[in-house]
């Protein structure tokens, strides 16, 4: 029976019992990843974070969430009240709702009754997450608009390009994905990794996937929309209290939310890691929720590790890599996984299919190598003779110059 | 170096020697692999010692010579040092410093000498612990001490007085007021020539 199939079969109280279960597990793992995170960065900058607050400082996030709820709640005059309202509700919310289609566990019993833990699973669950998280764009994009303040505006457009840049590129690496599994919905995406991991088979789709979920979610060393120095606190500069926490909440959900994603999509979801099957049964299957756990934080740890040692992208650089590398490189692979597909479909033999494989890749070495030597030669022949000095000057690098000289011939 | 080579030449040219110089290296690109290994410096920092210091369970000790807050010191028999000569608030870049002197009296000697402070405010919500007030002092009245919980949640209590300041009572020192040791004079004070109190002062406290 696939998931779809059991879960078809829930009774209506069920629904609402996993749908709560699913909320507190984000809420949960919002305190603990805002915790984790702190303490973590902290030992990487050889501090050690907070400790002061319950047990290794475990209850931090919750004083500092009780803290935010109990201070003054603050609208500007020149806000839109009504949507400065609705826009962290809508970030919030839409964080949530993403998860309702990621399968956290194999078949397993709740109450009695044969189910997953998953809230629904709809043929195009992948697609209901991207359109879920561009619905989420509205609450970044509203907030800044609404918060009549020039900061938040800008931070607000800043947030939602990059966030739409991103999905764009995260979008068409999520389709190798489909094209390998023949669909979209996230529990046979699961049961298609059985065997071979997406991770390794598409693995240039999950690099680019990586890359573009840190875009996606305003994370360092893409947060751009809340660089300190530059935008004060970017689209909820005038958000205070309850509404704050919302945002914050909404950040923290959301990086959860794309790491359930990736582990889904990549990762083999909550199956065990090969050579450990044996531990999908313990505990009439709900051990396998301590795998989809562990893969998640591991994505978070990547996460934080990311933020703990990269700077900060220029705004320019940020989105000439999301258009100029990232989504050039996912339309390329693409081209490459359906033309193996259909090689495969058609039945064209391994060899056949294998010798495609080699050949693309000689093409794109070759290719690359050719590149570069253009590209030196260009710069041994724009070395030209500066006219000598005719007073003493301190010597000049030669890369400068042939930097300004090829400026000089391309103005 | 070609460059280097025609510098030279220039050098040369003019009747010059040559000024010994070094071309101006930026080192170019690192590889990616090489980039790569600043995820390698975080994730070995993580299990590194590390250098907080637990501070209210945790008080390390401050260097001998750290700025604190202030001390009015007293001579060993117990008189005030502070003659109420204000050159520490006029040292003052920061205007933290209040004195008022008064002379000194038979009945009513506080220091020896002329004059005393009568009245010693230091405003430690202005003072920037430069110490230009303890260079300033001439009888080493004024010093600091290593304390530096100084936090408060009131002006007032940020404020303070002769009482908060002056040094307490050591062995072999009597409260002033009281007269100066017999056949001394101020400057014998100054010397140190005074080690602790006489009868004849406690008798006519």
């Amino acid at each position: 029976m696939t998931t779809a199939e059991i879960l078809s079969f829930d009774p209506g109280w069920l629904i609402l019992v996993k749908g709560l279960l699913v909320f507190i597990i984000c809420v949960v793992a919002t305190l603990v990843a805002i915790w984790a995170e702190r303490r973590i960065v902290a030992r990487m900058q050889m501090r050690i974070g907070p400790n002061r607050v319950g047990p290794f400082g475990l209850l931090q996030s919750l004083s500092d969430g009780v803290k935010l709820a109990l201070k003054e709640d603050l609208i500007p005059a020149a806000a839109d009240k009504v949507v400065f309202l609705i826009a962290p509700i809508i970030s919030a919310t839409t964080c949530f709702m993403a998860f309702a289609v990621i399968p956290m566990t194999g078949p397993v019993t709740l109450f009695g009754h044969k189910t997953a833990m998953q809230l629904t699973d709809i043929p195009v669950g992948v697609l209901y997450v991207l359109a879920i998280a561009s619905v989420g764009v509205y609450g970044i994009i509203l907030a800044g608009w609404s918060s009549g303040s020039t900061y938040p505006l800008l931070g607000g457009l800043r947030s939602s390009a990059q966030v739409i840049s991103y999905e764009v590129a995260m979008g068409l690496s999520l389709v190798a994905v489909f094209i390998y599994s023949g669909s979209m919905s996230t529990s046979e995406i699961v049961a298609a990794q059985q065997k071979w991991w997406y991770s390794v088979v598409l693995f240039p789709s999950f690099v680019i996937y990586a890359i573009s979920m840190v875009g996606e979610t305003n994370r360092a060393p893409f947060d751009l929309a809340e660089a300190e120095g530059e935008l004060v606190g970017g689209f909820h500069t005038e958000y205070s209290s309850l509404k704050f926490a919302l945002f914050f909440l909404a950040e923290y959900v959301n990086i959860v939310a794309v790491s359930a994603l990736a582990t889904t999509l990549f990762l083999g979801g909550y199956h065990a890691l090969p050579g450990l099957t044996f531990t999908e049964n313990w505990l009439g299957g709900w051990f396998t929720i301590v795998w989809f756990l562990a893969k998640v934080s591991a994505f978070f740890f990547l996460f934080v590790w990311l933020r703990g040692t990269l700077p900060r992208l220029r705004y320019d650089q940020f989105m000439k890599f999301g258009w100029k590398v990232l989504i050039p490189a996912s339309l390329f692979w693409i081209l490459i996984v359906a033309t193996m597909r259909v090689m495969s479909l058609r039945g064209t033999s391994r060899a056949g299919v294998l010798g495609f494989a080699v050949g693309v890749v000689l093409i794109v070495l070759v290719g690359s190598f050719l590149y570069d030597a253009s590209k030196k030669r260009g710069e041994s022949e724009s070395e030209i003779e500066i006219p000598a000095p005719s007073f003493p000057v301190p010597a000049i690098p030669v890369k400068d110059r042939s930097v300004s000289q090829s400026e000089v011939t391309r103005g | 170096m070609a460059e280097n080579h025609e510098v030279e030449r220039t050098y040369r040219d003019l009747g010059l020697e040559a000024v010994s110089s070094e071309p101006v290296s930026t080192e170019g690109t690192r590889s990616f692999a090489q980039q790569m290994l600043g995820f390698w410096v975080t994730f070995k920092t993580m299990f590194k010692k590390v250098n907080t210091v637990e501070y209210p369970d945790v008080k390390e000790p401050t260097a001998p010579r750290f700025h604190g807050r202030h001390q009015l010191n007293r001579h060993p028999d117990g008189l005030e040092k502070c003659i109420g000569c204000e050159l520490c608030a006029w040292a003052c870049p920061a205007d933290a410093i209040y004195v008022e002197g008064e002379s000194n009296t038979e009945e009513n000697r506080m220091s020896p000498g002329e004059r005393y402070g009568k009245v010693y405010q230091i405003n430690y919500l202005r003072c920037i612990f430069c110490g230009l007030c303890i260079e300033a002092c001439p009888t080493r009245a004024l010093t600091m001490t290593n304390e530096y919980e100084l936090a408060d949640d009131s002006r007032s209590k940020l404020i303070y007085e002769k009482a908060d300041l002056l040094a307490p009572l050591r062995d072999g020192m009597l409260m002033p007021p009281h007269p100066m040791y017999p056949d001394m004079t101020d400057e014998n004070y100054y010397k140190g020539d005074v080690l602790g109190f006489h009868p004849s002062q406690e008798v006519q406290q």
